[in-house]
Order: C-alpha cells, then structure tokens, then sequence
C-alpha cells in the first residue's frame, strides 16, 4: 500500500527518507515540488497528486511536509490518517515533531516507522504497544517508565463513565477501547484505558443545541473612498461564561492588501501589524467583564487607491477553563478490578477551534 | 583500504565458512550459490566504491570491532545514512556479519540495513538467511514474526522456495501475531515471484478461514493483492468477516469493509429496485439519474432483502463512531453503493463531523460529499452550514464546499446561499472569487425562480474593480443569456460599453460573441464594436481574434451594407496571422459567406450555418459523473482510474445461490455451550411440529445460553446437516444431565425428525405463526430454536434450487432476531468482566437456572430453598398505566411488577398486564408489536383473539432490561390499531431476593466495598419507628430478601439484579431514634445511587 515516505521541509529539502518496498527514487518527488510551487500558500498544495507511475499523498503538519509514495488504488484517507498518526506519534516520542527533532532521533524514528509499517499496511499504531516496542528517547524514558510500571499493576480495568445527557450529543466517535454495545445500550462508556494519553470520545452537539458563543465582537472598520485613511474600532466582550474568565484571548486577522500601516491603541495587551504580510495580530489576554478590551486606531492606505471592498474577518481563539459550553458533564467514574481507591478529577475546558468573525 | 582488503577477504571467507558449517539445516540447492559468494566477495572487494570512501571506513572498522557499543554507535550512523537517502551499500559485508548479534538494539538496525540494501547485494544477504532460519523456529512469537518479516522483505529471487515454507509454516503458527505477519508476507512474495501465485492462494485460503481479529485485516489485503478475482474464497468466510469487523484493527477495517462491498455487489440483488416500497420520502430526482435501476419486470415480486446483506449493513455501522476517519469514510461508501437508498442517510452526520479533522481529510471528505449531494441534495442540506467557507481554508477546499453548497441550493434555501456568495465574491482570493461566480451562474440556471437575480447581481459585479472578477462574470453572464436571450438586449449594451475596459481575453472573446450571437438586438452598437476591433485586432489574443472574426461573419450576413469593407479588412488581417488556427479560420469564413465561383454550394447555406439556434449551455458540477469511481477510493479522488482499480460490478439481476455462504460447523456453538455448562441446544426441528402447548410448558425450560445458540444459528441462518446432528446428539446428552422429564418424548421426536428429514420436507405447510415466534417470542426459546432450526433445514433444502421460503420471511423479522445475538454479546462481555464476582457468589447463575427450568410446572413458591431465589417477601402491587383507554381506543392497559422470577428467561422482569377492553365492540389480536430499542429482549404475550366489551384478561410477560431503567418501548397492536406504551421500571425491580446467611452477607459485603459501597444517612419522618415499619418500607421500594440478622440495630436485605445475576446488599444501620445510616454494596454503582435515592425518599416518609 504505502510504498516510501519522504519528509520534506518549508525550504524543500527531502531531509528523511524510508522505504518499505522496493526503493523509490526520490526524483518521484519533484511533482511534489512542481505543486508545491504553483500553490500560493503551503497549505495550498493537494493532498493528492498523480505521477506517471506513482501516487503522491501528502500532509503537511509542523510546516513537514509527509509524503508518502503510492503504486496502486488505495483509499487516499487510510493514507491520510496514518500520516497524520505517524506526527502523532511523533510527537508523543519527542514532545514536538520538528525537523531538529526527527533528525536527532533518526534512529528511533527509523524503528517506529519500521514498526509502524509492515509492507506498506499499518503493523502497529498504537502508541502502548509502540513504546513497548521502541522506548522513547532517554528525557522521557524514566519518566514513561515509571508511569508504565504503575500501570502494569493495572491488568484489567474498566470504567464506567455515564453521560447525563445522551441527547446532547449530536454524533461521537470513540478511541477503540470502548465497549460500543455498553454504550448503545446504557449509555454508559466502558472500556479498559490503553496506557498514557489518549482521547477517549469526540462529540459533536447537535444543532437543536443551540450553544451560546460566549464572546462577541463589536467592530467598526470603515475605509472613506479618496481618503488615505481608514478607521479601525474593535471591542471584544464575554457572553454566558457562568462568571468563568474567557482567557488566551488571541485575534488575528488578515487586513486587506491597500493597508499600508496601521496605528492602533489597544486598551490592553499588545497587538503587531506586519506590513508586508497585512497580518494584524492582537494578543489580548484576559477579558474583563467590568472593562472591555478593545483595539482602536487609524489605517493608513495607498494614497490614491480606490477603498478596499471586502472587510477583513477576525480568528479568535480563547480558552474558558472549568467550563464546557457544550454543557456535557462527566457523571461519574467508576473503576473496577482494582483495590486502591484512585484519584478523580475532572478539569473542563473551552477552546475556540476554528472560530471567525466576518465583518 | 587496499591494505585491508586482505584481512576483510579471510575474514569474510571466514565468516562465509562459518555460515556454511551452520547452514547445514539449508536447503543443499543453495550449496553451489554459497560457493559463488565468496567470489562474488572478492568481487565486491577488488572494486571498491569510491563514493564516501573516507566516512565509510571508520565505520567499517566500528562495525569490525568486537565492542558492541562501538558496532552499535556505527549501526545508528548508518541508519542515518540510509535515512538521508546516502549510500551505504559497501558496508554491506561488514554489517551482514553482525545479523546474528545477541544485542535486540542493534539487530534490529541490521534488520533495517538488510531489509534496505538486499535487493543490490543479493549474493550476500544470503548470508543472513540461516540466521533467520534459525530464529522461524524460535519460542518467542515475536522473534519469529521480525524473523519472517525480514525473510520476507529481503528481495532476493533465490529465496523464494524457502520464503514459501516459512510462509506455508508461519500460517498455521499459534500465535496470531506470526500469522498476521505471514500474510503480510504473502504479498511480498508475490511481488517477488508472481508465478508462486497458485500456492500463495492456497495458503489465502487457509488464513482467510482464521477466526483471529488480528489476521483477518492482513488476510484480506493478501486476498486483494493477489486475487481479488476469487471471490468464491470469500463465500465461506464471509458472515465470519461480518462478525469479526468490530473487533478487528481499524486499518483491517478498511479493507474489509472495502472488499466486501465489492463482494456484496456480486452477490445480492439491488435493494434499490422497488423505491415504492421504502422510499416514498426521498426526490424523485434522485431515480432519475440512475436509469439502470429503473423498475424492470422483476417488480413483481416484492424485493427481499437478503440477511448476508443485512448482516454486513448491521455490522458495519458502528463503526461509522470510528475515531479512525478512513473507516468512517469506507462505511460510508458501504452505505452509499450497498444500502436501500432511505438508509444512505446515516452516514450523514459521520461525514459531516470528519469535517472537522485535518485539511487533508476534509478535502477528501469533501470530494466524497460532492459526489452525493448531485444525487441526494436532502442527505447533506440539513448541515449546509458545515460547508460555509473560512477565510483561512485553502483554496482547493474552498471550491470544494462552493461545488457542495452549489450542489445543496434549492428553491427553499437559495437566498441564504447566495447571500453567503456574495460574501465570497468579495474575497481576497481572486481565483475563489471567480469560482464564487460560476457557482452563482449554475445556481440561476438550475432554480429558474432566481434567474433574474442573479444576472442582475452578476451585471453589478461587472462594474467590480478586480479583473478576474468582472470577467468571469462576463463569461458566466454569456452562458446565462443564451438561456434566455430575448429581454436581455439592455445587458448586451451594457457589456459593450465595458468592453473597453476589460482586458482578459476570454471576457472579452465572449462580449464579442454575445454582440455576434444577438446582433439583431443591438443593430447600431455591434458594427460599432466590430469598427473597434479592426483598428486593434493583431494586438489581440488568439481567442478574441477568432471571436471578432465571427462577429464580422455573422454582421456580414446580417448587415452587410454597414460592414462589408470592416469584416474584408478583418479577413485579410486575419489570412495573414501567425496562427494557423486563425488562418484557417478566415479561410473557412471567407468560403462561406463571401460568394464567388469556387464557394459552391455551401454559400447558400451560410446563414443557417453561422447564425443557427445553439443550445444553451448546460453549467453543471464537476463532479457529476465522478460516481462511477467507487467512493472514497484514489480514483475517485483523482477522477482518473487509478492502476488497481477494482471496478465495482453492477448488482446482478438474479442473486447468485445465497447457500454458498452457509458455514458447515457454527463454531459458537461449540465454543459457548460447554462453557454455560447445561446449554441446551436447538431442538431438532421435529419439535416444531408437535402441538403448541407442549412447547408452551418447555419454554420455561430453556436458559438463556440455549436461548443465545438458537438465536446466533438462526441469525446467520446457516445450520446444516452435521450442525443438527450435533445438536441432537449434544441435546441428547443434556436432556440427561438436565433430567427433564421429556427425555424419552425428545428421543421420539429426534426419530420423528430424521424421518422428516430423508423426506426433505418440501410439501410441508409452515403454521403462520412460525415466522413471528423467532422474533415477536425470542422469549419463548422452545419456539425461537425450533424455528431456528426449521430456517435452517429450509436454507438447507433449498440450496438444491429455489428458494421461496427464506423470502417469505418478512426483512423486519430478520433483523430482531440478530438484535437478539447482539444482546447475548453484551451478557457475555459482562459476565466475562464480572466473572470473579460471578464465582465469589454461593451459587452460579447457570445453576439456578437450570434448576429453575427444572421446576416447570411446579409453584414457584417452593422455589425458595433450593434455588435462592426467594419468593417475595413483600408484595406491594403498585399498578402503574400502561395505556389509557381514551388513547387506546377503548383498549386500557395497567401493568404491575408480580416479583417472580421471569418463567421464561431468568435475565427478564416479569410483568403483568392487565388488559381490559373499555369500548363497546370486541377487540381482536391484541398483541406485541415492534419495540424500541430494537434490541430489546421481551417475551411477549399470546396474541389475545378476542377481548369482550367490559372484558379484562390479565396476560404476563418478561422483559429484559439489562439492569438500566430505561423504558421498554413497544407497542401494543390490536387487529387495527397500533398504540406506543411503555414500561418503566424502578429501580428496585430491576432486582430479586437472594438469601444468604448472616456470614455470608459480611463476606460479600466486604468484597463489595470502596468504589462499590454507597450510603447515606437518612432522618426519618417519625422517630422511632419500628423496625418492621422499615423493613417494609424497604421492601416495597426494592425486590429484596431480608437477611435474618443477630443485632438489633442492623437490618439486612440482599437481592441480586435480574438481568447481570450481580449482588446488591442493603444493610441499614439504626444509629438513633431517626436517623439510619443506609449502606448498599454492589458493582452496579449506577443502580445503587438510583435505588438509594428512592430509599432514602421511602424513608424519610416513613
């Protein structure tokens, strides 16, 4: 199925190469790089790209650029998916999945990947049986080790984990550890935990679950036609949090391409214009109820340029700790098969993912 | 380096005799081969590569060393060599050497180096074959496997006969993991030799029939490499691959999924023929693409859908939960090519939520959800939000979500989506601006309501700054005039007056069209444009100068007094241009409008030919035809046929022969019975025949495993001779043990049945109720297996030729009865988590069953002793309402828990109904009908002929609740009406007395403590009550058995919940006058939080 695998950085340098057929030459990747130049953006480049004879499917994580070298028919999102698990995998080994990083632990990525790969079908992707199989580079091998002789004391457990309302979610999916019929039937998620980290279920609320965003943005952007000025006002404030604190509050946004500059006064944290990219970005931190932030000034543009036409959309991200908007609750957790009482805690969390304010 | 080559050369000799003396186990065909290498070595040596010379030696000399740190140290470099893509292959003899090192680390690096440079060295990478000879043979599995997995990555075509045995070998190894990697080593070896194809088949076959999880997945990417033809290996395997699916590996998942919808592609008929049947809610416009599925002179008989066919939908669509999105994604494909059309749609959300994964992913999802919403606009509406576009997706994702919420737009929904366009125009990425703009083009085409908007918005963007934007409008704007060219002469003049200002050739080349097309709409200002065209044509692109030599034909020929000298001088420029194309062009029109001696014939014709009716262009998706690539395939994605792709067959329009599935030995059978101990198996069908109430009494007799073995046989509906004769003989030997007293009545019928059998029962008669009771009455499991068995005999019966009967039964039938299989997987699962509390308890819950079943017949009062299971010690009967007779049309219904141990399955509540007929005529089959979930496990009722005005009847059922309080929903049906009720259960009666001495109580209570105790202390209303006032109190919340207790202040209950068979202890302590101190201990937590909640409420009102 997987043939080889290139890994190929921001500069275009093929820096790892691995083969688990018959050697590829890895002039198969100069199609990579014929894409690579007419996408305008990195993340513009398809992931699937035909070859005379061979099948390029790419991911690009970490600005690396993973790929992998295909013959014959194969479902391009089995390739996908276990790319993106090799970074995760990668990541798990070296606490970040750098260029650096791979090339220092070449030898351990070499053996993961052998591992990981049998013939080009997936072998072992677990990462429990992976470190089992390979240990982790020395930092964090007395740390894994200690954590996995603990729970090699733990043979056979299982947890019961019941969800208050089942209606709320919309479409989950789950890490293979849990019992789906348990769950079909009593909506009660039981499995028996594979060792270190791991995500037991996604969740997706439903549409009739209207979840309140809990922050809005007031915003006025205005560009006057002749003028060489515009007009930059933007306030963010929390909606609903309960009292909790929308924290990590980060906006971005890409401004339009008459901006020359721009001269803003943020109330608090610090903001950058970079005037070559039009990237404004605004690190604001905390929001204060009592005290919005907000983000005012002048945008000087192209003199004699007609007024920009669209207006720029904002990214935020934030996080809300102690709190999970889509209101899902862990109920309980119960252990079984083992003597000591264990230590539970839950720690909720909001994070924006992909959140955009048009204006 | 040429000092050392002498000392290498003994060396490497040396270690070659070495290997020889030790590869004495080898095959003596090698022995010539061996000989050859110690040339081939010399060979090697004599002309030293002078690439990398100076890195290279010291390696050599590490790896030469005898310290293994250093060795290793030059092992890891050479890894990194390998990794950057150098060559490293000179090292190749000093590394070979160390193949056999004791040290795992770096043997494994020398795996890697073989596995890399073998195929360049084959001579001596057979060195290393004794070593991995050797370690085949090795106790540990997993050296074993890494030994074949080398063995077999190393491309060296003289190995193949010993590729072949250690394959042949690893196949039937005991460990899974060496036969998983066996089958990965069968397509090494295919690819290595093709010719080994028949054998490598053969050994396909042998693994394809292995029950492992961790096989199956490996197996079948063997079978699609090798020989995705021979569909008949699968025949056999296949209920078993349907089975195994949940559990196998989630890569092992995709191609089975894969496979095996191919496979059912062949083997069953269209469940998408009789689209009146289920899909009456779907668009038509959906039947109208597929032509081929059109209802042919098959309609006449009602589409059956085949159970194999069920079975794979059934069992694949849990793992649409998968975290995995490539099998999400290949259930969703299984879906779309195998499901009845109105089913697709589970699939939705799935896919929808894959759009919240990575880039990568989402482009194929969305590529896949493009494809679909051309067919099924109504699958993927409801999320359209998912497809509105980011500013910060890339561009090709971007497009894709237009293409689906181009797909998606309706009548209903336009406005928004054009509203959410007009954002898009405005973008900063010009190229998905423009794309914005097609979109909005096909959307006016296809909804004629908003046609006029659209063009009027697209004139608007005419005026827009950007270039790119303006043009594609002019280019979308041509398509839609010519739609509808007759009101539109004002948009005409309007682009003309643009044209100047536009300077993108294909803009421009349409305006020119445009004035050409319909220059009889604007007759002053097309010669005008014609004038300025003249003056600047050999500045032009190519393009806009075989457009402008069009619009000169068409004016010529319809006002030729205006333009006549403009179109010759535009001719002449164009006979002379450096492009053939245009010259031949100029020729052609010349000839045709210009008339002279040589033009002919064709002159005449001109107008006709140049100003004909054209049809309008139709604007549709890219990927409209994108389905006949199977879904979520590289082909698809590419919309090119990728190499190895295995085109899915249309289905056919007869079922091949359904038999060839059957499966000889039901393996769960056997696996399961012996270890639920009195299992009792399928009676012989036999059974069937004899009267009603004979199987009415020995329903009791049943337990629940037999229960299971019947319900798994008869949902895969594969039992045939030798399973029956088995079953018999096993019955025999349980009817036996289990001292029932119909021994000698089975022993009659077993003869009974085999007479029945050499008949080849085909003119029997089958009683109507026979189909219902291995559904409606799984709970009765005489009925279950006997129809169990009678499924079978008849698939068995008509393998020979038709098959009427197995399409009688209903498709709903089918499926209860495998939710019915599924439940015993829960059981099982739990009784096997549970299983060291199952033995801590004093007796087995496979005892007391079987002593129950013992004891049909008798009152259950003297159950007590022997059983455990108590009798109640209290029984309140609360009634609750199960239906009201205003909503039942005069057919009330009220149902009380009795507390008795279920008759019919010991994991069932035992429930009465009492059903009184309120309405002034007589009711008539009053009976159970569906229930949801589907999987519930109830025994139903007799159906009650008739019900007298003012009539009531009292009617017991069981219900199984699995020990959760969810409701059992089902409805109950009389001859006209069906009315939805159910049963909701407390808590306390999800649970049975089980008595135990005081001792016992203590022991078990001090298993069951930490995560599994729960208290609370509890004030009650009134001080001082007396104990039995508590006591009652408790009894009538919860079914539980007293415990006799020796101290005063202790009261003790114990019980077990019904259904998992699990102790539950209630142990109160009356600390003072009020207050009491309220302990339960059991693994259920859920259920003792539930029930001490309804305790404490008891008794705080007490």
């Amino acid at each position: 199925m997987i043939h080889s695998l290139f890994l190929i950085n921001a500069s275009g340098d093929i820096f790892l190469e691995k083969h688990w057929k018959s050697v590829v030459s890895r002039s198969v990747c100069d199609y990579f790089f014929e894409a690579q130049e007419r996408a305008s953006e990195p993340e513009n480049v398809p992931p699937v790209i035909p070859t005379p004879h061979h099948y390029l499917i790419s991911v690009l994580r970490h600005r690396i650029y993973f790929v992998a070298v295909i013959q014959s028919e194969v479902p391009p999102l089995f390739v996908i998916e276990f790319l993106h698990r090799v970074v995760d995998t990668f990541q798990d080994y070296f606490g970040v999945c750098t260029e650096a990083a791979i090339k220092d632990n070449v030898v351990v990525v070499y053996e993961l990947l052998e591992e990981m790969l049998d013939n080009g079908f997936p072998l072992a992707t677990e990462s429990n049986i992976l470190k089992e199989l390979i240990k982790p580079p020395t930092i964090l091998r007395t740390m894994v080790n200690t954590i996995t002789g603990l729970l090699m004391l733990l043979p056979l457990r299982h947890s019961p984990l019941r969800t208050r309302n089942p209606r709320l979610l919309d479409d989950v999916s789950f890490h293979p550890c849990v019992r789906f019929k348990r769950w079909e039937a009593e909506r009660i998620l039981s499995f028996i935990p594979p060792d270190g980290n791991f995500r037991l279920l996604s969740y997706h609320v439903s549409s009739q679950n209207l979840v309140a965003i809990p922050v809005y943005v007031k915003h006025n952007i205005t560009f006057r036609e002749g003028s060489s000025q515009g007009r930059f006002d933007l306030t963010l404030g929390p909606k609903q949090t309960m009292g909790k604190v929308v924290e990590s509050v980060l906006v971005s946004s890409q401004l339009p391409r008459g901006v020359l500059n721009a001269n803003l006064n943020p109330s608090q944290g610090t903001y950058t214009f970079d005037p070559v990219t039009k990237l404004l970005s605004w690190d604001v931190g905390k929001i204060n109820p009592q005290k919005l932030p907000s983000l005012k000034g002048t945008m000087s543009l192209q003199a004699g340029a007609s007024k920009p036409d669209e207006n720029p959309t904002f990214n935020i991200q934030f996080k809300i700790q102690q709190m999970a908007i889509s209101g899902l609750k862990v109920n309980r957790l119960d252990m079984y098969g083992e003597k000591y009482k264990p230590f539970k805690g839950i720690k909720y969390m909001t994070k924006a993912g992909k959140f955009q304010v048009r204006t | 380096m040429d000092r050392g080559f002498p000392s290498l050369r003994s060396e490497a000799a040396g270690a070659v005799r070495t290997m020889l003396a030790s590869a004495e186990s080898l095959q003596l065909t090698l022995k010539p081969e061996l000989s050859q290498e110690e040339q081939a070595l010399t060979h090697t040596n004599g002309k030293p590569k002078e690439t990398h010379k100076a890195g290279n030696e010291d390696l050599k000399e590490m790896l030469e060393s005898n310290k293994e740190s250093l060795k290793l140290e030059a092992m890891k470099r050479v890894v990194g060599l390998i990794s950057k893509g150098k060559n490293a292959s000179e090292l190749f003899p000093a590394v070979v050497k160390n193949v056999a090192s004791k040290n795992i680390e770096l043997k494994k690096l020398v795996y890697v180096y073989l596995v890399r440079y073998a195929e360049e060295q084959q001579d001596l990478a057979l060195l290393s074959i004794s070593t991995f000879q050797r370690a085949l043979k090795d106790p540990n599995q997993f050296i074993r496997a890494s030994a074949l997995r080398v063995l077999s990555s190393i491309r060296v075509p003289i190995i193949v006969p010993i590729m072949m045995l250690a394959i042949k070998e690893a196949a039937t190894d005991l460990s899974p993991y060496v036969r998983k990697t066996s089958a990965h080593a069968i397509q090494k070896l295919y690819s290595l030799d093709p010719d080994q194809k028949e054998q490598l088949i053969e050994v396909i076959e042998k693994l394809l029939k292995d029950k492992s999880t961790l096989v199956a997945g490996s197996v079948v990417v063997a079978f699609e490499e090798v020989c995705p033809d021979r569909i008949d290996l699968i025949h056999k395997n296949y209920r078993k691959l349907c089975n195994l699916l949940v559990d196998v590996e989630e890569w092992g998942q995709v191609v089975i999924i894969s496979m095996l919808t191919r496979y059912a592609r062949t083997q069953f008929t269209s469940p998408w023929k009789e689209d009146a049947v289920f899909d009456e809610n779907n668009e038509k416009t959906f039947y109208d693409s597929d032509s081929e599925e059109k209802k042919g002179p098959t309609e006449a008989k009602p589409y059956m859908m085949d159970p194999d066919h069920r079975l794979l939908l059934r069992n694949t669509k849990p793992l649409l939960q998968s975290r995995n999105t490539a099998v999400v994604m290949s259930v969703a494909q299984l879906y779309w090519h195998l499901a009845p059309k109105h089913e697709v749609s589970v699939v939705t959300k799935s896919l929808v939520r894959l759009l919240r994964s990575h880039r990568e992913v989402q482009y194929i999802v969305l590529q896949n959800i493009a494809t679909m919403s051309i067919q099924r606009k109504g699958m993927f509406e409801p999320y359209m939000k998912s497809f509105y576009v980011r500013s910060t997706d890339p561009t090709h994702i971007k497009t894709l979500k237009l293409e689906i919420l181009t797909n998606l737009a309706n009548e209903a929904n336009i406005s928004t989506i054009l509203r959410e366009f007009q954002t898009y125009v405005k973008s900063q990425d010009k190229a998905f601006a423009a794309a914005t703009i097609q979109a909005i083009g096909r959307c006016a085409t296809n909804i004629s309501e908003v046609t006029d908007t659209c063009l009027n918005g697209l004139v608007l963007l005419l005026s827009n700054r950007d270039e790119t934007v303006v043009a594609e409008s002019v280019v979308v704007i041509k398509k839609l005039l010519q739609t509808q060219p007759t009101q539109h002469s004002e948009i005409i003049k309007h682009m003309a007056k643009l044209f100047d200002n536009i300077t993108v050739p294909m803009a421009r080349a349409s305006i020119l069209w445009l004035m050409g097309e319909y220059c009889d709409r604007v007759p002053k200002i097309a010669p005008d444009v014609l004038r300025k065209m003249a003056k600047i044509f050999t500045t032009e692109e190519d393009i806009v100068k075989l457009q402008t030599v069009n619009l000169a034909a068409k004016l010529y020929l319809t006002n030729s007094k205006q333009t006549k000298l403009l179109t010759q001088y535009i001719l002449n420029l164009g006979k002379y241009d450096q492009n053939y194309d245009i010259r031949d062009r100029t020729r052609f029109i010349r000839q045709l409008i210009v008339p002279s001696e040589k033009s002919g014939a064709l002159n005449k014709y001109a107008r006709r030919i140049l100003l004909a009716p054209k049809p309008a262009p139709v604007l549709e998706s890219a990927f409209k035809d994108r389905d006949r690539f199977q879904l979520g395939t590289l082909s698809h994605s590419l919309n090119v046929k990728a190499s190895g792709y295995q085109e899915l067959s249309d289905w056919p329009a007869v079922a091949p022969d359904p038999s060839v599935r059957n499966v000889e030995v039901i393996e769960p059978v056997k696996e399961w019975a012996p270890s639920l101990g009195k299992a009792k198996q399928p009676k012989s069908d036999a059974k069937f025949y004899s009267d009603d109430e004979e199987k009415e009494e020995e329903g009791s007799e049943r337990s629940t495993s037999s229960e299971d073995d019947s319900s798994s046989s008869s949902s895969s509906n594969s039992d045939s001779g030798s399973e029956e004769e088995s079953s018999e003989e096993s019955e025999k030997t349980s009817s036996g043990s289990g001292g029932s007293s119909s021994g000698s009545e089975k022993s009659s019928s077993d003869a009974e049945s085999e007479q029945r059998q050499k008949k080849k029962t085909k003119k029997r008669t089958r009683k109507p109720a026979a189909s219902d009771s291995d559904s409606d009455e799984n709970g009765n499991a005489d009925q279950a297996s006997s129809s169990a068995t009678e499924s079978s005999s008849e698939s068995e019966s008509d393998s020979g030729s038709d098959s009427p009967a197995p399409q009688k039964k209903a498709e709903a039938n089918t499926q209860p009865k495998m939710a019915v299989k599924s439940k015993k997987e829960v059981s099982l699962l739990d009784l096997d988590d549970f299983s060291p509390v199952v033995t801590n308890a004093p007796k087995p819950s496979v005892i007391s069953s079987s002593l129950l079943s013992d004891l049909e017949g008798l009152s259950l009062s003297n159950v007590s002793s022997a059983v455990q299971v108590t009798s109640p010690s209290f029984g309140p009967v609360k009634t609750y309402e199960l239906l009201h007779h205003m909503t039942g049309k005069g057919l009330a219904a009220k149902y009380h828990f009795p507390r008795q141990p279920c008759l019919y399955q010991p994991s069932m509540v035992s429930v009465q109904v009492i059903l009184t007929n309120n309405s002034d005529h007589a009711l008539e089959e009053i009976h159970i009908g569906e229930r949801s979930p589907a999987s519930l496990n109830v025994h139903c009722f007799n159906t009650i002929e008739r019900l007298e005005p003012g009539a009531s009847v009292t009617v017991s059922m069981g219900v199984d609740f699995s020990d959760s309080t969810q409701a059992a929903n089902f409805q109950l049906c009389t001859k006209e009406d069906q009315f939805g009720v159910s049963i909701q259960p407390a808590v306390g009666e999800l649970l049975m007395p089980f008595t135990m001495t005081e001792a016992d109580f203590s022991r078990e209570q001090r298993n069951l403590q930490g995560m599994n105790e729960t208290s609370a202390t509890v004030t009650m209303a009134t001080a001082n009550t007396p104990r039995q006032a508590i006591s009652k109190q408790v009894l009538s919340v919860a079914n539980v058995g007293a415990v006799s207790s020796s101290q005063d202040n202790m009261l003790r209950f114990s019980g077990r919940t019904v259904s998992s068979k699990a102790l539950l202890l209630v142990s109160l302590d009356l600390k003072d006058s009020s207050a009491v101190l309220l302990t339960i201990n059991t693994e259920k937590t859920v259920m003792a939080s539930m029930l001490l909640r309804d305790l404490t409420r008891a008794l705080a009102q007490a």
